[in-house]
C-alpha cells in the first residue's frame, strides 16, 4: 500500500483506526520528498527533525484519546509565508532569507490543534507576487504533470506538492487566484475561501484587503475536512467574520437536484482555449444531467477586475513590504554609507523584479495627485464587481467557470511578458475583489494531457453551496494522478 | 511709517491616552522598561502581525471630542502615513487623515479678562513611534520599541490665536479638560503632551495669511512663548528686509533660544495615505457615545461655577483649586468626609501651597489623602490639638501620607485640656516672671503675649493658646 497515494482524510482515518502509525505516515511523506524533491523543488524548509519530533507526539495524544479528528497525524505542507515560531519563514524572498518568526499564524495553529504533523514550507511565487511559482528566490517549481511547465501560482509548491503526492495536503494563499489557479494547473482541488472567513493573523500580507489562507488536497472531502479545522473566529485580526467556524463537511452530499447554477457568457468570449472552454462546458453539462438548474447569463464587469485587482493589491502591497527594511529582521545589504542607503540597497538587493514592479505600481498609485484618479477608482471598481456579483447570486446558487483561460504554461514563458501572465488572472481575481468563496477542481485535460481546472463560485459565506456543487460533481469522476508519475513507476 | 503686524497661530498637540494597553495590541504603555520588553509582533512590525484596535482609545478620544465641543465622526476610519524611518516599525504610521474621529470642536480661553472661542479642525487617534538610542561605543543606533503603538491623539486647531498669551490659555485649557477626564496626565516635559506651533505674521488689517513655519520640539509653555516670541520676530525682520519666509518645519533649540529648519515644503514626503486594509471601520453608536457622554466627569468650567454657588470662597481660591484636578480632587473630598469647605481651602491655599512651593512640586504630583486633611481639621475644631501642632503633623501628612491621629497619639501631641493642670503651670510662670506681671498690671496689655508663650513653652507646645489666656488674666486679676 502506498501511503502517499492516499488522500488526507483515507490516511486519518487509517491512522485513528491504528492500522498506520503517524510516523509511519510522516516517514512516507519525508521519503517521497527526498525522492521527488531534486526534480520537482516544491519545498522551501523540509523540516524532517521537527516532523519527527511531532509525529511521536501527536501518536501519544492519538493513543491517549486527545486527538480524534479526522486529520490528527496526517502531515501537512504549509506555504512560505505563513509564519511558524521557529521555522524559517521566506516568503520565497532573499529578504526574508533569514527570518524566523517568533509566533505561530491563527490557521496553523489551527492545523496543529487538530493534530496536524508540519513537514515544511512550500514555495510560492516571491511574496505571493505572480501566477506560475517562477518569482522565487529559491528556483522554479516544477509541474508533476510535465516538468516543462509551471506548476502555476502563487502557490504552485502547495498545489506541486499534493498532485507529486509529497504530502497528502497543503496550506495555501489565494489574494488574485493563488490557491485556485495552480490546483487547477496541478490537477488538484482547492478552495479560496470567503474573505474573513480564515484568519489571516500570521499569513504575510501582499494584498491585506484581498489575502486569504485556503487547502489544496486531492479531493473536496479533503477541503472541507481542512476548512472544518481552519475556519473559526480570531481576536487577533480585525477582518475576521464573528461566526466563521462552521461544519463544511456536512455540504459533502452527492445531490444538486434543484441547484441554480448560473455560467457567465462573459468567461467563454475571448482569448479562452478551446479545450479549457469544451471541458468546462461539459462539466455543467453533468451537473445538468445530476439534476441542477443551468443557465447562462451575463455577469458584466469582467474586463475591468485585472486593472482594479492589479491597483488595490500593489497599492497595499507596496505599503505591506515597507517593513522590509533591514532595520529589524530579514536581509541586510553588507556595506553601506548611511540609513537610506541602506534601506536602498537592501531593498534593491532583497526584492526580486516582480516585486519590485508591483511595489512602484503601488507606490504610483498612492502617490499624491494620482490617488484619486487610480486608487479611488479602482476601490469604486471593485463595489460594482461586487455588485454584479451580488445580483448574479440573487438568481443563482453558484457560477460556473473555468479557473484560467489556459492550461499550465511552459516554463519561461510568461515571465517575459508580465501583462499576459497578468491577464490569467482574468477568471480569479474578480473572486477576491467581491470576497467571494471559490473552489477550484479538475475537470478534463487538454490535448497534451495536461489538467484543466474548473471554478465554482459561491455568495460570501455560502462555501457549503460550492462544496456541494464540486463534492456531486466529482462523484461521477476518478482522481487522476500525474501521467508522468505512472509513465515513471513513481 | 513702519507697518504693525498681527500673529496668526494655530497649533498641533499631541496627547499621550493614559490606556492601560497600547492602541493596536495588549502591550502595556507603562513608562521605562528595559528597552524592548513592552513589545510583541504587532508593536514591532513582525511579518503578517495585524493591529486590533483598543476600544479604550475611542473611547478617550470621544471624550476629549465632546469636551471641546468637537462633532464626532460615528463612522471613522484609520489610514496608513507611509515613510521610511527606523523608530516606525512597518514603515508606516496607522493614523487618521479621511475620517478623523472628531471634527469642528471649539474651547473658551480668557487672556487679561477677554473671553475668546479657538476652533478645532479636528482630533485624530494615531500610534505613537518607538525611540532611537545612539550608541557611541559601537557608533550605531539601537531603537527601543516599548513606545511604538502607545496611542495618541493629536489636535489641530484652526489658526486663531494671535500671541504667545492665547497659546498658553489654550494649552491651560486642553490639559485641564484631558485631566480632568482622565484622558492623560498631559506632561510636557515627560512629552505626554506635546505642542507643534504653526504660525505666519501679516499685515494688521489684511485677509490673507502670510507663509506659515511650524516649529517642533517644545517642551515647556515657557519654551513655547519664547519660540513664539522669536519665531515672530524672525518673520517680520525677513519680510521688512524685502525677504520671504520659507513655508518650512523648523526646530526650536530652547537654551540658545534659537529656531533653525529641518526641511522645505519641497522636501515635504508624499505619505501616501490610504485607508488601512487590516482594520475595520469604527462605528460608534448613538449608544456607546451616549454611554460615554454620561461618564463624562464635571469639567473646570463647570466645577467654578459650583463651587461659587456652593461654597462661600473667593473667586481666586477657586481658580487656583480648579486649576488642578488632583486639588480639586481634595478639596472635594474632604469636603464630602465633613470638613468646612472654608478651611479646606485654607489648608490648600496657604500650607500646601508652601509646602509644595518648597518641594518644587506640582499640585498634579500630591500624593497625601485628602481623608488625612480631614481629620486633621476635625483635631483642631475638637480642640484634640492646636494650630502650631496642626501645621507640624501636615507637613508629616504631605510629606509622608501618615496617619495623623495615629501620630499625634505616639508622639504625645494632644493639647492639655486639664485645667488644674494648666492652671498649676501659670501660676509658676506668673510667679517666675515679676517684671511681666508688673508691665501687664501697669497697662502694657501686650506683656500678656509673653507670659502665653512662657506657658506654651512650657507645655511643650500642647496646650490651646485661648485657653492659655483666658486661665492667665483669671490668675493675674486675682
Amino acid at each position: 500500500m502506498d501511503l502517499m497515494r492516499l488522500t488526507a482524510v483515507e490516511l486519518g482515518k487509517k491512522i485513528k483506526a491504528s492500522e498506520v502509525s503517524v510516523m509511519e505516515a510522516t516517514k512516507a511523506c519525508l521519503d517521497r520528498i527526498h525522492a521527488l524533491e531534486s526534480e520537482y523543488n516544491c519545498f522551501v524548509t523540509v523540516d524532517e527533525e521537527g516532523a519527527l519530533k511531532q509525529a511521536e507526539e501527536i501518536q501519544k495524544r492519538i493513543d491517549a484519546g486527545e486527538l480524534t479528528g479526522p486529520l490528527a497525524g496526517v502531515p501537512v505542507a504549509i506555504k512560505d509565508n505563513m509564519c511558524i515560531e521557529g521555522m524559517l519563514t521566506t516568503c520565497s524572498s532573499k529578504i526574508l532569507s533569514n527570518f524566523v518568526p517568533t509566533y505561530t499564524a491563527t490557521a496553523v495553529q489551527c492545523l496543529r490543534d487538530a493534530g496536524a504533523v508540519i513537514i515544511g514550507k512550500t514555495n510560492m511565487d516571491e511574496f505571493a507576487m505572480g501566477s506560475t511559482t517562477e518569482t522565487s528566490y529559491y528556483g522554479i517549481t516544477k509541474n508533476p504533470w510535465d516538468t516543462n511547465r509551471v506548476p502555476g501560482g502563487s502557490s504552485g509548491g502547495s498545489a506541486a506538492a499534493v498532485a507529486a503526492e509529497e504530502v497528502p495536503y497543503a496550506l495555501g494563499s489565494d489574494t488574485g487566484g493563488s490557491i485556485r489557479q495552480p490546483a487547477g494547473f496541478c490537477g488538484v482541488t482547492g478552495i479560496k475561501p470567503t474573505y474573513g472567513r480564515v484568519s489571516r493573523y500570521g499569513l504575510i500580507a501582499y494584498g491585506s484587503s484581498l489575502d486569504q489562507i485556503g487547502p489544496l488536497a486531492k479531493d473536496v472531502t479533503d477541503c472541507a475536512t481542512i476548512l472544518d479545522a481552519i475556519c473559526k473566529h480570531d481576536d487577533k485580526d480585525s477582518t475576521s467574520y464573528k461566526d466563521a467556524a462552521d461544519d463544511f463537511t456536512s455540504a459533502l452530499v452527492d445531490d444538486v437536484k434543484g441547484m441554480k447554477i448560473g455560467i457567465p457568457r462573459d468567461y467563454f468570449a475571448e482569448g479562452i482555449d478551446e479545450d479549457v472552454k469544451n471541458s468546462v462546458l461539459q462539466a455543467a453539462k453533468v451537473l445538468e444531467a445530476r439534476g441542477a438548474i443551468v443557465e447562462e447569463f451575463d455577469l458584466g464587469m469582467v474586463e475591468y477586475a485585472i486593472p482594479a485587482y492589479y491597483i488595490i493589491a500593489s497599492a497595499e502591497a507596496s505599503s505591506n513590504l515597507e517593513r522590509f527594511d533591514g532595520v529589524k529582521y530579514g536581509y541586510r545589504t553588507d556595506k553601506f554609507t548611511d540609513l537610506h542607503n541602506m534601506y536602498k540597497k537592501t531593498r534593491s538587493e532583497g526584492f526580486g523584479p516582480e516585486v519590485k514592479r508591483r511595489i512602484m505600481l503601488g507606490s504610483f498609485v498612492l502617490s499624491s495627485g494620482y490617488y484619486d484618479a487610480y486608487y479611488v477608482k479602482a476601490l469604486k471598481t471593485k463595489a460594482l464587481i461586487k455588485k454584479a456579483f451580488d445580483d448574479a447570486f440573487a438568481k443563482y446558487d453558484v457560477i460556473l467557470g473555468p479557473v484560467a483561460p489556459t492550461t499550465a504554461l511552459k516554463v519561461g514563458e510568461s515571465l517575459s511578458d508580465p501583462i499576459k501572465m497578468y491577464l490569467g488572472d482574468i477568471y480569479t481575481v474578480s473572486v477576491n475583489l467581491a470576497g467571494l468563496p471559490g473552489i477550484s477542481l479538475p475537470c478534463g485535460y487538454d490535448k497534451d494531457g495536461m489538467p484543466i481546472g474548473l471554478q465554482l463560485l459561491g455568495q460570501t459565506f455560502d462555501e457549503k453551496s460550492i462544496i456541494r456543487a464540486a463534492y456531486a460533481y466529482e462523484c461521477t469522476r476518478e482522481y487522476k494522478r500525474p501521467a508522468q508519475l505512472e509513465e515513471r513507476g513513481l | 511709517m513702519s507697518k504693525t503686524f498681527e500673529t496668526v497661530i494655530g497649533l498641533e498637540v499631541h496627547v499621550e491616552l493614559a490606556t492601560k494597553t497600547k492602541i493596536f495590541c495588549g502591550c502595556s504603555t507603562a513608562f521605562g522598561g528595559a528597552p524592548n520588553t513592552h513589545t510583541c509582533p504587532v508593536c514591532t512590525g513582525m511579518p503578517g502581525s495585524l493591529p486590533v484596535l483598543n476600544k479604550a482609545v475611542v473611547e478617550k478620544a470621544v471624550a476629549v471630542g465632546l469636551a471641546t465641543n468637537c462633532t464626532i465622526t460615528q463612522n471613522c476610519k484609520f489610514d496608513r502615513k507611509n515613510y521610511f524611518y527606523p523608530d516606525n516599525p512597518q514603515n508606516y504610521q496607522i493614523s487618521q487623515l479621511y475620517y478623523p474621529i472628531c471634527r469642528d470642536g471649539k474651547v473658551e480661553i480668557e487672556v487679561d479678562g477677554k473671553k475668546k472661542f479657538v476652533r478645532i479642525h479636528e482630533i485624530h487617534m494615531e500610534e505613537d513611534a518607538g525611540k532611537l538610542v545612539h550608541d557611541p561605543y559601537t557608533d550605531s543606533s539601537l531603537v527601543d520599541y516599548n513606545r511604538s503603538g502607545v496611542p495618541l491623539i493629536e489636535i489641530v486647531s484652526e489658526p486663531d490665536m494671535r500671541s504667545a498669551e492665547e497659546v498658553i490659555a489654550y494649552l491651560e485649557k486642553l490639559r485641564l479638560i484631558i485631566q480632568y477626564l482622565g484622558a492623560s496626565d498631559c506632561k510636557l516635559n515627560e512629552g505626554s503632551m506635546r505642542a507643534d506651533v504653526n504660525l505666519s505674521v501679516r499685515e494688521v488689517g489684511t485677509e490673507k495669511f502670510g507663509t506659515r513655519t511650524e516649529m517642533k520640539n517644545l517642551n515647556s509653555f515657557k519654551a513655547i512663548a519664547r519660540a513664539i516670541e522669536n519665531e515672530k520676530e524672525r518673520q517680520i525682520d525677513l519680510i521688512e528686509s524685502g525677504e520671504e519666509v520659507v513655508q518650512e518645519t523648523r526646530r526650536w533649540d530652547d537654551t540658545k533660544e534659537y529656531s533653525y529648519a529641518m526641511r522645505s515644503k519641497e522636501d515635504a514626503q508624499d505619505y501616501r495615505y490610504f485607508p488601512d486594509p487590516d482594520l475595520v471601520p469604527v462605528v460608534i453608536s448613538d449608544a456607546w457615545m451616549e454611554e460615554i457622554r454620561a461618564r463624562q466627569p464635571e469639567l473646570r468650567d463647570e466645577k467654578r461655577i459650583r463651587y461659587k454657588e456652593e461654597y462661600d470662597i473667593p473667586e481666586y481660591d477657586i481658580d487656583i483649586l480648579t486649576n488642578s484636578k488632583r486639588l480639586a480632587d481634595i478639596f472635594e473630598e474632604a469636603i464630602a468626609l465633613g470638613a468646612a469647605p472654608k478651611k479646606v481651602s485654607n489648608w490648600l491655599m496657604v500650607e500646601t501651597m508652601r509646602l509644595m512651593k518648597e518641594a518644587g512640586i506640582d499640585a498634579d504630583d500630591l500624593s497625601f489623602s485628602a481623608a488625612h486633611l480631614a481629620t486633621i481639621i476635625k483635631l483642631v475644631d475638637t480642640k484634640v490639638i492646636n494650630g502650631t501642632v496642626a501645621k507640624e503633623v501636615f507637613e508629616k501628612v504631605f510629606a509622608e501620607n501618615i496617619d495623623p491621629e495615629k501620630y499625634v497619639e505616639e508622639h504625645g501631641l494632644k493639647t492639655v485640656n486639664d485645667e488644674g493642670a494648666l492652671t498649676g503651670v501659670i501660676e509658676e510662670i506668673v510667679a517666675a516672671n515679676p517684671k511681666s506681671v508688673e508691665d501687664y498690671k501697669s497697662g502694657k496689655e501686650k506683656a500678656i503675649g509673653f507670659l502665653v508663650g512662657q506657658t506654651m513653652k512650657a507645655m511643650k507646645g500642647k496646650a490651646d493658646p485661648g485657653e492659655v489666656n483666658r486661665i492667665l488674666k483669671e490668675v493675674l486679676s486675682r
